[in-house]
């Protein structure tokens, strides 16, 4: 403790156990951090708004937290290149309130409301705008981190095309602090569009909701995103449109009788579903029919990406079952789970390419004391 | 030939078939550099595979060997990416050129790496879709080629580069092992980082791009401005309007010179600079734009419009800027094409400097750039029968690139790192920023057999404990590698 607080401002224990937190406020201090953690061999876990902290396995070791919320400034915002750079404690919310200033914004939902930066590229968390725009792999255009051994290293720029060196932005994203320390990160923005424009259904069944689901991404709508959840009433479709003008009523008819417009979001849009056990889920656009017959519940957004939602009673057999019927259909991930659940079933499934990802891995922290065990194998 | 390559190339004829093999001298010729002309190297041996199959056996026959390797798609790279080794193999893919498969209810394609970037539009284009990245060798280039470059092209500002439009790819791994990368599978996003990696990372054996749903409308503008300053403030205008445009192109008074001796594209005479802008999208959202768009543009100073009233008209706007490359071969015995990026802010301040350095150095050069993403394409003319011309345009050049750094951006948009620009990487990039991203590299390739030489200018030894390195190099003392 003696050590970090020499080098860091804000040293503190733990709420529980014997781990420390410290906040550095800096990229040198967050560098000078991670040094120390690696001269005394501590196993090191990145935290922002802590929302996705629970996600996956639990970490074999926990030594010390380092959490990214006191770098939360913006570095520059170059509002007339459409590009921003924060640091990575910097809420979702406080940056979407920036940019809205210059009529920009950065094109990722934050399905969590305290989520940072930092922790929306490590987790890859993006919502319904990922039809259109991706995810923070496609809208990072820089990242600075901290390795292991407390070297600072950055990637990309600020601006937008560049090919020069590998992008460690896109190997950085969804990569779960286990290879490094997230502290900087340059975005490619958009404009805020004009008018924003929700078209939704309500279908009874599974094959009815897929059929409106292909007519609109078939027709030349271009929307901005494409949505699917399953609700009490039955199967709700939603269809985004944003731009400088209306055109809700050249899509409208797609999605067949009883459909309606409104220029807010409806209810379920962009959330996680419900329940005490969460479930990822991948798979082709095609795969939506098959996916809404094996889960009870459901969102879906049409380039094939999803969620399914458990409750807590679910037992370890049942969700084993389930994460056999839903790999048949593609891929299911166990993001969180009450450990009686997550011990006893196979959280990834299939990882093709894992000896690879071991290697980069050994590469960026040969010690293994980023948040070991977090992620897929074990790493 | 060593001994060692001989023996290789037996065993790969004994695998592959004699006509796969190509040793004879006078044919390797053919493979001596890609679009990067001014470096030249003859492989050892070019192999031909059939298959991504062979292309595993291939990468293990040289790894057992210990004989580096680098793959070729078209060879349209513009910064050396396929360069080969002199003493090792080169695998070209013009025979992987199989669309294997066209899934429209999935928008999306597999196709094996060797195949045509434009022939997967001409495959699709009857349902309705395309491939958006479109480079402007897109009739020559491979979609291997473009995954190695992580290409982009004119239209990227709207729809991006090749990393957003590959959803997975089989790759050979640079020890032989075959895989699948995916970019929502669970793990880290291979993929991703693989995805412009210029071929060091393994050899792409089948690509799943996605298809993008043909725009409802297109509309594209010629406007002409008496200076380049014209042209930048009518694209700070359209930018800042809140417009994303398919694409904004700009060419200054030299390049249109260039043009109109070559394809005679008749754009406005007297024009110090031009501009393309083209919107797509659904129709009303695109007649909304374009009507803002010619109002911004005359609001700049725009002294002509045209406006493109079908296929035929837009095809002979773009003509004169597709040619620009080429053309300037008409005003030019020889000429350079620099590719650097710069903040699209920045452009002003950075044309004038170009001037400057043109007016010291007495050395011309045309601007053509993708100016909504300050990509800019400066072509460096010389005369190479003069002595030391040479020489200057490559100072020039050079100079180019360190004045966009200078402003924060890069030494490179789109056309890659390769052999080229390898030496000017530690001026955009710290040791510690190049080490880091050749951590990725050892992951893959520890032996460093995999298109060696390219993108860092110092290879890292795999294994070693990162910090201050002294005396000459390991891999560069065993012959592995060179010192750029």
């Amino acid at each position: 403790m003696k050590a970090l607080e020499a080098v860091c401002a804000d040293v503190r224990p733990a709420a529980s156990g014997d781990a420390l937190v410290a906040a550095p406020a800096s990229v040198e201090e967050a560098a000078a951090v991670l040094r120390v953690a690696a001269e005394h061999g501590l196993a090191v876990i990145a935290r922002g708004g802590g929302g996705r902290l629970g996600w996956g396995p639990p970490p074999s070791r926990r030594d010390l937290f380092v959490d990214t919320r006191n770098l939360d400034r913006v570095v520059e915002h170059a509002a007339g290149d459409l590009v921003v750079k924060v640091q990575a404690g910097l809420r979702m919310d406080r940056l979407a309130a920036v940019l809205a200033e210059s009529g920009q914004r950065l094109a990722l939902d934050a399905p969590l409301p305290a989520a940072t930066v930092g922790g929306t590229i490590a987790t890859g968390a993006a919502g319904p705008l990922r039809h259109l725009y991706g995810t923070p792999r496609d809208l990072v255009i820089g990242l600075t981190i901290v390795r292991a051994d407390g070297e600072i290293a950055r990637s990309g720029g600020k601006v937008v095309k560049n090919v020069a060196g590998y992008d460690l932005g896109r190997l950085f994203s969804g990569s779960f602090g286990t290879l490094g320390l997230i502290v900087e990160a340059a975005f490619r923005l958009h404009p805020v569009p004009a008018v924003r424009e929700y078209l939704t259904a309500v279908y009874a069944d599974a094959d009815a909701a897929h059929e409106a689901v292909q007519a609109v991404l078939h027709s030349p709508a271009a929307p901005s995103a494409v949505e699917c959840a399953t609700i009490p009433d039955g199967i709700a479709v939603g269809v985004l449109l944003e731009g400088a003008t209306g055109r809700a009523a050249q899509v409208l008819p797609l999605l067949g009788q009883g459909a309606r417009v409104g220029d807010a979001a409806p209810e379920w849009w962009g959330r996680y579903p419900e329940g005490a056990v969460l479930i990822e889920v991948t798979g082709k656009p095609t795969a939506l029919p098959d996916f809404l017959r094996a889960a009870p519940n459901l969102t879906w957004s049409a380039c094939g990406h999803g969620y399914v939602g458990l409750a807590g009673e679910t037992t370890p057999a049942q969700v084993a079952d389930l994460l056999v019927a839903l790999r048949r259909i593609g891929g299911a991930v166990v993001r969180s789970a009450p450990a009686q659940i997550r011990d006893a079933v196979d959280v990834w499934g299939p990882i093709p390419a894992l000896s690879l990802m071991r290697r980069v891995k050994d590469q960026f922290d040969p010690e293994h004391r980023l948040s070991p065990g977090r992620f897929v194998g074990g790493i | 030939m060593t001994e060692k390559v001989t023996r290789l190339a037996e065993r790969l004829a004994v695998l592959l078939g004699p006509d796969a093999v190509i040793t004879d001298p006078v044919r390797l010729r053919t493979y001596e550099c890609d679009g990067l002309t001014n470096h030249r190297a003859r492989p050892a041996l070019v192999v031909l595979p059939d298959d991504g199959a062979q292309i595993a056996q291939i990468v293990r026959a040289c790894v057992a060997a210990g004989v580096p390797y680098v793959a070729r798609g078209s060879g349209t790279g513009l910064s050396g990416g396929a360069l080969p080794r002199t003493d090792g193999v080169l695998i070209v893919t013009s025979r992987l050129r199989r669309i294997l498969e066209i899934d429209i209810a999935n928008q999306r394609a597999v196709v094996e790496p060797g195949v045509i970037n434009l022939d997967v539009t001409r495959a699709v284009r009857p349902h309705g879709y395309y491939f958006a990245p479109d480079p402007s060798s897109q009739q020559i280039c491979s979609v291997g080629g473009n995954v190695a470059e992580n290409s982009g092209g004119a239209h990227c500002l709207k729809y991006g580069f090749t990393a957003h439009h590959v959803l997975s790819c089989e790759v050979v791994t640079p020890d032989g092992e075959v895989v699948e990368l995916s970019a929502d599978g669970p793990g880290y996003d291979l993929l991703g980082v693989f995805v412009g990696a210029e071929g060091t990372l393994g050899i792409a054996t089948k690509v799943t791009v996605r298809l993008t749903r043909v725009p409802q409308t297109v509309q594209t503008l010629l406007a002409a401005f008496g200076s380049i300053e014209g042209g930048g403030t009518a694209v700070s205008a359209i930018i800042a309007a809140g417009v994303v445009p398919a694409a904004i192109e700009m060419m200054d008074a030299l390049s249109i010179e260039a043009a109109e001796a070559s394809v005679a594209c008749g754009y406005p005479p007297g024009a110090g600079a031009v501009l393309i802008v083209e919107l797509d999208g659904p129709q009303a959202e695109v007649e909304h734009q374009f009507a803002q768009v010619k109002a911004l543009c005359e609001e700049a100073g725009a002294f002509e419009i045209r406006v493109a009233a079908d296929d035929a008209a837009r095809a002979l706007i773009w003509k004169g800027r597709k040619s620009a490359f080429a053309a300037v071969g008409r005003i030019s015995p020889a000429y350079l094409v620099q590719d650097g990026v710069i903040p699209r802010t920045s452009l002003p301040r950075v044309l004038a400097r170009i001037d400057e350095l043109s007016a010291e150095s007495g050395v011309r050069v045309a601007n053509v750039f993708h100016a909504g993403d300050g990509n800019l394409h400066p072509l460096v003319l010389f005369d190479d029968a003069e002595p030391g011309a040479a020489e200057r345009a490559e100072g020039v050049s050079g100079a180019i690139l360190d004045l966009c750094i200078e402003h924060g951006g890069s030494i490179t948009g789109e056309h890659g790192v390769g052999v080229d620009k390898a030496r000017y990487m530690p001026r955009m990039f710290t040791a510690a920023d190049l080490d880091t991203m050749q951590m990725v590299r050892c992951g893959f390739d520890p032996a460093g057999l995999c298109n060696p030489g390219k993108i860092f200018p110092t290879p890292r030894l795999c294994g070693e404990v990162p910090g201050v390195r002294k005396g000459v190099h390991p891999l560069v003392e065993q012959g592995k590698a060179d010192l750029f």
